[in-house]
Order: C-alpha cells, then sequence, then structure tokens
C-alpha cells in the first residue's frame, strides 16, 4: 500500500479510536437537541404562566386598558388605598401599576409606576407601555375634536415588494434564509479550522514528545507525514460532522414529535382556540411553501461547490500552519504565542460575516472575501446574496495560490522543527530555519 | 564491491554553523562499524544525512555504489538516539505500520514480526498499548521494528541505553548475529568498552570534521607509545630505579599484583625494542608483571580529541 494512504489510515484511526472523539461525537447532538429542547421547554412553561396584576388608576382615564387577557389577569384595588394595595400586591400577585391623580393629559404619563417583588419581566412592562402610549395618543385626539375612527381609516400597511434588476424576486424572509444559510456554512468552516487544526497540531507535538517522529521520517518524507495527518484528520472530522448532522435531525425529530403530542394533550387554551389553531396551520403551510421557493432560489450549486472548495482551501492552509506549529515546540503550553496570529485572521472573518449580513456588497465585505486568509467564511457568507463571477474565481484564485504557499512555508519549518529539541523557538529561528 | 556505504566529501551546515565539514567515510561490507565523537560533534548529523532525513550541502552518498535514492530507505533500518513509539497504539499494530511504512507487505510483516516476537519470547505483549509497556520492554519493541525488514545496512545510535545488563547482552549478540548473517552495521556510542567488544573499523569526529578513521587495531598501533608496565623486585629498590632512569623513561604504575614488588611503566627510546628492555630487567631484578600497554578506545578518543583541541 501506498506510504500516504498507509498515514492517512492510522492517523484517521487513531483520531477516530480516541476516547474524547467519541465521546464528543455522541454527546454533541445531544446537548445541542437537548439545549433546544429546554429553550422550547421553557419557553412555553414560562408562556403558560397566568399573571395577575393589582392597579389602583385615580385619574380614572386609563381604566379601560385592564382588560383581562388569556394569559395577564387585572385586579382593580382602589378601594384598599395605596399602602394596603402594596401589601397585598406583595403578598399574592406580580405587581401593581400606580397611576396618580392627575387632568393633564401631559403629566398623565409621567407618574406611572410598577411596583414588584423582583424585576418585572420586560415583555410585561412593554406591553403595558404600548397600550398606555395608544390609550394616551387616543384621549389627546379626541380632545382635539377629531374622529378616532376616520384616522384609523386613514392607516395603511405598507409592504414593499423587493426585486433586482435580473427579475428575481426577494423578499425580507428570503434575506433571513440567506443569512443562515450564508452564515451556517461560515461557521462550519470556521469551527472545523480550529477543532481540527488544533487536532492535528496536538498530533504533531504528540509525535515530537514521545520520540517517535524520526524513526518515521527515516522511512518516509516529513513532507508526506505532515500531509497525511491533515488529510486523516479531515476525514476523522467530516465523519463526526456527518454523524452530527444526521443524529441531530434524528433528535430533533423524535424530540418535537413527543413535544408535539405532549403540548397538545396538555393545553386546554389550544384546544379552546381550535379555529386560531386552523388559521396558523394554514399560514404556516404558506409559509413554508414560500420558504421551499426561496430555498429554490438561492445559489444552490454554487453555494455547494464553493462551499467543497473554500472547506479544503480554508482548511488545508490553516491545518497546515498549526502543524507548523506543533512541529516548532516541544508542548503545548508554548503554542500560545504563535497561536494568536492564526486566530486573529479567523476571528475578524466571523466579525466581518456579521456585517456582510447587513451589507453584503459593501467593500470591506468584497475585500475580506477576497482575501484568501479570511475569504472561506466570508466569502461563503456572501456567496447567497449572489456574488459576481470574477470575484468568486478572483477569490478562489488566490486561495489556491496562498494554499501552495503556505504548505510550502509550513513544510519548512515543519521538516527542520520536529527534529529539534529544548529550545522554545522564536520567530527569527523559524525565519532561520526557511533557509536549512 | 567492498564498501557498503560511501560518504564522499559531506558538508552541511545550519546557518552560521558548520555541522560537517567535508567528511568522508567508507564502510566495509559486513563490519561493524563505530562512529564515535563528543557531544555535539555532527554524529546525528551525518547519520541524517544517510538516512536521507536532511540532505547534505555539498557532497553525496552511495549505498552499494549508487547515490542514495528513496527506494533505499527499505534497505536501512535505524534506531535513532531519540526513540519512542505511539503511546495509544498497540505493539502489533504499531509495529505492522512501521513495517509497512518500510515498505513491507502486510502478510510478510506479520510473518517477520512473529518470529522476532517469538524469539525474543514477548508474544503476549502484541495486544498491548506502548504505555502499559516498561521502558526496557519498549526499547525490545523498537530493535525489533528498525530490524525487521532486513535492511543491509543497520544504524544503532546507543542501541544498549534503556537496557540492563541482561538484555543489554541479548541486543549485543543479536547485533553480532545480523552481522554474520551479512548485515553492515554502524553503531555511534559513547560506552567504550561496547565499541571495544563490537568494531572491527572506527571513525572520530570531532568539531564537525574527521579525525580519525580506521580498522581499530591499526589506530591502535599507531596511537602506542611503546610502553610496558612491569613488576620488579630487586634488594636496592632505588638504585634499580636509577639505573632504570638513566636508559628510559619511567613513571608509577599501579596495579594489582601479589607481591610488594617495584611497579613502574616504562617507555623505551626510539629504536629500542622490548627484547632489550627484557634484557636489561632480567639482569638487575626479579621480573614478576611485564605486559605492553596498548591504548584502549577510551584512550584513543580522548587522546584523539585533545590533539584536536
Amino acid at each position: 500500500m501506498n506510504k500516504l494512504s498507509l498515514i492517512i489510515k492510522r492517523e484517521f484511526l487513531a483520531k477516530v479510536k480516541n476516547k474524547s472523539f467519541i465521546v464528543m461525537t455522541i454527546l454533541s447532538p445531544l446537548l445541542m437537541v437537548g439545549m433546544m429542547a429546554l429553550i422550547v421547554f421553557l419557553n412555553v412553561k414560562n408562556a403558560e404562566e397566568i399573571r395577575t396584576i393589582s392597579y389602583i388608576d385615580e385619574s380614572h382615564q386609563l381604566e379601560s386598558i385592564f382588560k383581562d387577557s388569556e394569559l395577564t389577569k387585572y385586579i382593580n384595588l382602589e378601594k384598599l388605598g395605596f399602602e394596603k394595595a402594596k401589601e397585598i400586591t406583595l403578598e399574592s400577585y406580580y405587581g401593581f401599576v400606580h397611576i396618580p391623580k392627575t387632568d393633564n393629559l401631559e403629566n398623565l404619563s409621567k407618574g406611572i409606576a410598577f411596583y414588584s417583588e423582583d424585576a418585572p419581566n420586560l415583555n410585561v412592562i412593554q406591553d403595558l407601555e404600548r397600550k398606555i402610549e395608544h390609550k394616551i395618543r387616543d384621549l389627546k385626539i379626541e380632545k382635539l375634536h377629531f374622529d378616532i375612527e376616520k384616522i384609523k381609516e386613514a392607516e395603511t400597511d405598507v409592504a414593499i415588494a423587493t426585486e433586482t434588476f435580473a427579475g428575481e424576486k426577494s423578499s425580507k424572509m428570503g434575506s433571513v434564509l440567506k443569512m443562515i444559510a450564508g452564515g451556517a456554512f461560515g461557521y462550519l468552516i470556521f469551527m472545523f479550522i480550529i477543532i481540527y487544526g488544533t487536532s492535528v497540531m496536538r498530533s504533531v507535538i504528540e509525535e515530537k514528545t514521545s520520540r517517535i517522529i524520526e524513526v518515521i521520517i527515516s522511512s518516509v518524507k516529513p513532507f508526506e507525514l505532515m500531509l497525511g495527518k491533515i488529510l486523516g484528520n479531515a476525514f476523522a472530522g467530516i465523519l463526526q460532522f456527518i454523524i452530527w448532522i444526521i443524529s441531530a435531525s434524528l433528535l430533533t425529530i423524535a424530540i418535537s414529535a413527543f413535544f408535539g403530542v405532549d403540548l397538545m394533550g396538555s393545553s386546554p387554551s389550544m384546544q379552546a382556540s381550535q379555529e386560531m389553531v386552523g388559521q396558523m396551520q394554514q399560514s404556516a403551510t404558506s409559509d413554508i411553501q414560500a420558504m421551499i421557493l426561496e430555498i429554490k432560489n438561492l445559489p444552490l450549486m454554487t453555494l455547494f461547490l464553493s462551499f467543497i472548495v473554500y472547506f479544503f482551501g480554508g482548511y488545508l492552509i490553516y491545518s497546515s500552519i498549526y502543524a507548523a506549529i506543533g512541529a516548532a515546540v516541544d508542548s503545548e503550553t508554548d503554542t500560545q504565542q504563535f497561536m494568536m496570529p492564526v486566530m486573529l485572521p479567523l476571528i475578524i472573518a466571523i466579525y466581518v460575516g456579521f456585517g456582510v449580513i447587513e451589507n453584503p456588497h459593501g467593500s470591506i465585505a468584497v475585500a475580506f472575501s477576497i482575501f484568501p486568509l479570511t475569504s472561506p467564511i466570508v466569502m461563503l457568507m456572501r456567496i447567497p446574496f449572489g456574488v459576481p463571477w470574477w470575484e468568486l474565481l478572483l477569490s478562489m484564485a488566490l486561495l489556491l495560490v496562498t494554499f501552495i504557499g503556505i504548505v510550502w512555508f509550513a513544510a519548512k519549518i515543519y521538516r527542520v522543527g520536529i527534529l529539534m529539541y529544548g529550545k522554545k523557538p522564536t520567530y527569527k529561528d523559524l525565519y532561520k530555519w526557511l533557509k536549512y | 564491491m567492498n564498501n557498503l556505504l560511501e560518504v564522499k566529501n559531506i558538508s552541511k551546515s545550519y546557518g552560521d554553523f558548520k555541522a560537517l565539514n567535508n567528511v568522508s567515510l567508507a564502510i566495509p561490507n559486513q563490519s561493524i562499524f563505530g562512529l564515535l565523537g563528543p557531544n555535539g560533534a555532527g554524529k546525528t548529523t551525518l547519520i541524517r544525512i544517510i538516512n536521507q532525513i536532511i540532505m547534505p550541502d555539498q557532497g553525496e552518498v552511495l549505498l552499494d555504489g549508487e547515490p542514495l535514492k528513496p527506494e533505499h530507505i527499505s534497505q536501512i533500518g535505524y534506531l535513532p538516539e531519540e526513540r519512542g513509539l505511539y503511546k495509544n497504539m498497540k505493539v502489533g499494530e504499531q509495529a505492522l505500520y512501521l513495517a509497512q511504512l518500510k515498505g513491507m507487505s502486510k502478510s510478510e510483516a506479520k510473518k517477520r514480526l512473529k518470529y522476532w516476537f517469538d524469539k525474543f519470547d514477548i508474544g503476549s505483549w502484541w495486544d498491548k498499548k506502548v504505555q502499559e509497556l516498561s521502558k526496557g520492554m519498549a526499547q525490545k519493541v523498537q530493535f525489533i521494528v528498525t530490524v525487521m525488514h532486513q535492511p543491509k545496512l543497520l544504524i544503532f545510535d546507543e542501541p544498549f541505553s534503556g537496557f540492563d545488563p541482561i538484555n543489554a547482552n541479548l541486543i549485543k549478540d543479536e547485533i553480532l548475529q545480523l552481522k554474520d548473517e551479512g548485515a553492515t552495521v554502524i553503531f555511534s556510542t559513547h560506552r567504550m568498552e561496547s565499541v571495544e567488544e563490537l568494531c572491527d573499523h572506527i571513525a572520530l569526529i570531532d568539531k564537525s570534521n574527521k579525525i580519525l578513521d580506521g580498522k581499530l587495531d591499526d589506530i591502535k598501533r599507531e596511537f602506542k607509545t611503546n610502553s610496558f608496565q612491569v613488576g620488579l623486585q630487586s634488594e636496592n629498590e632505588s638504585l634499580l630505579k636509577e639505573q632504570l632512569e638513566n636508559n628510559f623513561k619511567i613513571s608509577t604504575a599501579t596495579f594489582k599484583s601479589l607481591e610488594n614488588d617495584l611497579k613502574l611503566n616504562i617507555t623505551l627510546n626510539n629504536g629500542d625494542t622490548s627484547k632489550e628492555l627484557l634484557q636489561f630487567l632480567n639482569q638487575h631484578a626479579q621480573v614478576t608483571h611485564f605486559t605492553e600497554i596498548i591504548p584502549s578506545a577510551s584512550d584513543l578518543f580522548i587522546k584523539a580529541v585533545q590533539n584536536n583541541e
């Protein structure tokens, strides 16, 4: 068997048989889905809680806003007086709203206070504020002798349909989808580079500290060993991601099915409003149809192909740098000084990635999607929004050139570094090694 | 072909540091060749060049008359001084992997490994992880993976480190047997007694230069000073000493003997032979001890390095 494939096989098996790999592979999807389930569960629980809020409206102008809704009940405690009402609320209600006595509408908005045992839920306060604002506005309008009904008739809902010059229709949901698609691919590459780049580095350090390295490179070229290590780890990583995707989707389906049944059975309010559910389902199905349409509109083929190019390009560039770092040092604690400059472009790429979502064709986004150390992440985030061919080709060409340059450079450092023990190298030493 | 390996005018620098300066060696077929030198002299660099781990700046290395090629890797077995094994890998798996990297097929490697594991009686280690083995046990495995592909040229750098005397002997016998079966051995060590025991030829490298090279016996002959260690009994020791001092260079010697005799090192004058010395001694005293002082490998080493200062 060819030596390179022997090395790849060994590195792959060494990684896959490792206990932490197995634990991570099995536990991560469980953790992820478990977290999701927990969040959903807590939200549902939170929303189901019925709050009772007491109030005293000394102005008697805003009483009409305290109408009971499904999850919030209001109790008027005016007869008890301010102090007593506060005491009672502390014992048995969620919170207490006090509206001071005033005739002036301007002053009305200023003296309102909310008392509660703990800091109140932000949604509750916002809801109250909105209701009060509306009510005061209506009161003011009334005072000016305008007809509220007519004003309401004059209001219009506007939704601007957006379309590119090429005739592609886009929508807000489309943009969200593009963000998610680009973001997901970009993050995937980011995570993969960090997790598996570090793993390549560890494996190089392990060979150095166990002193097997000289035995191995008396049989194979250092470059073959480095390449085999990088590829072996990549295959282990791809396997891990495949397992994660499959098991996470299976688990999500299983859990949502479980929760779905559970929720339907235990929530009486949902059964009560069958009609509403029906309507929601209808709008949900049309949403899903729209979403499928949008997904079809994404440049899927380009996205997929460039994902593969940028995935391998980015991973190979960074993991060979990681391999060189591993070769240069004696132990993992010595890697810090070299790690920072490697992490920097990756972190910048992720930050620029956030900006890309706001403005996919801005000059910063374009520059970083062409710069080869950040392009694997930034370009993938841009692609769903449509990228001109020349930019894509330029970016890929630069990636290829950089890839060849960096691998050459890393291989040189690697070749010398693996046989160096003792002294912690400086950047100057690394530069000297290039010339050995 | 008389020489299995010929090193011709090799130079190698690391930046400003010259690790090897125009070094040439010829290593005869089926010999044990001692490559000696102080720490940092350039031995390891030379060995790495022979193993094609690093490339020389100048010069070439011929194996069996051919310039070194990547295919020659399978004909060389190298036991580096800095050696180890993958700690988390099983012994058998690891040995198979290393054998395959040397170009053996899997089935052939299994057969050879079985032979060696049986020979060292360590078959039960096959499924053990290396981290479960003691240092000496791991060294045995390491020795096996060095020799299992039956290379023509074996290079051992401090092969006995980590072995107890029993196992060191075992390994020494294996090295001698491999030589008898046709292998050529390059042997680098600081243990001079094993050089004495094993090596036919030696070369000494100091400060990047070769300063000594040849058959061990020839070099010893070259380095001997025509000195003799003698034990003498006489009525009047001080008179005897005086007489000797007039004719030869003498100094006090220490060695063990049964008699309470006068112990001296006597160096001959140029042109004199041992015959004349013995005649002289017999005339003046009773000789209880008489041996020529032959320099040991250790003496050669120290003398040569000191001369090179």
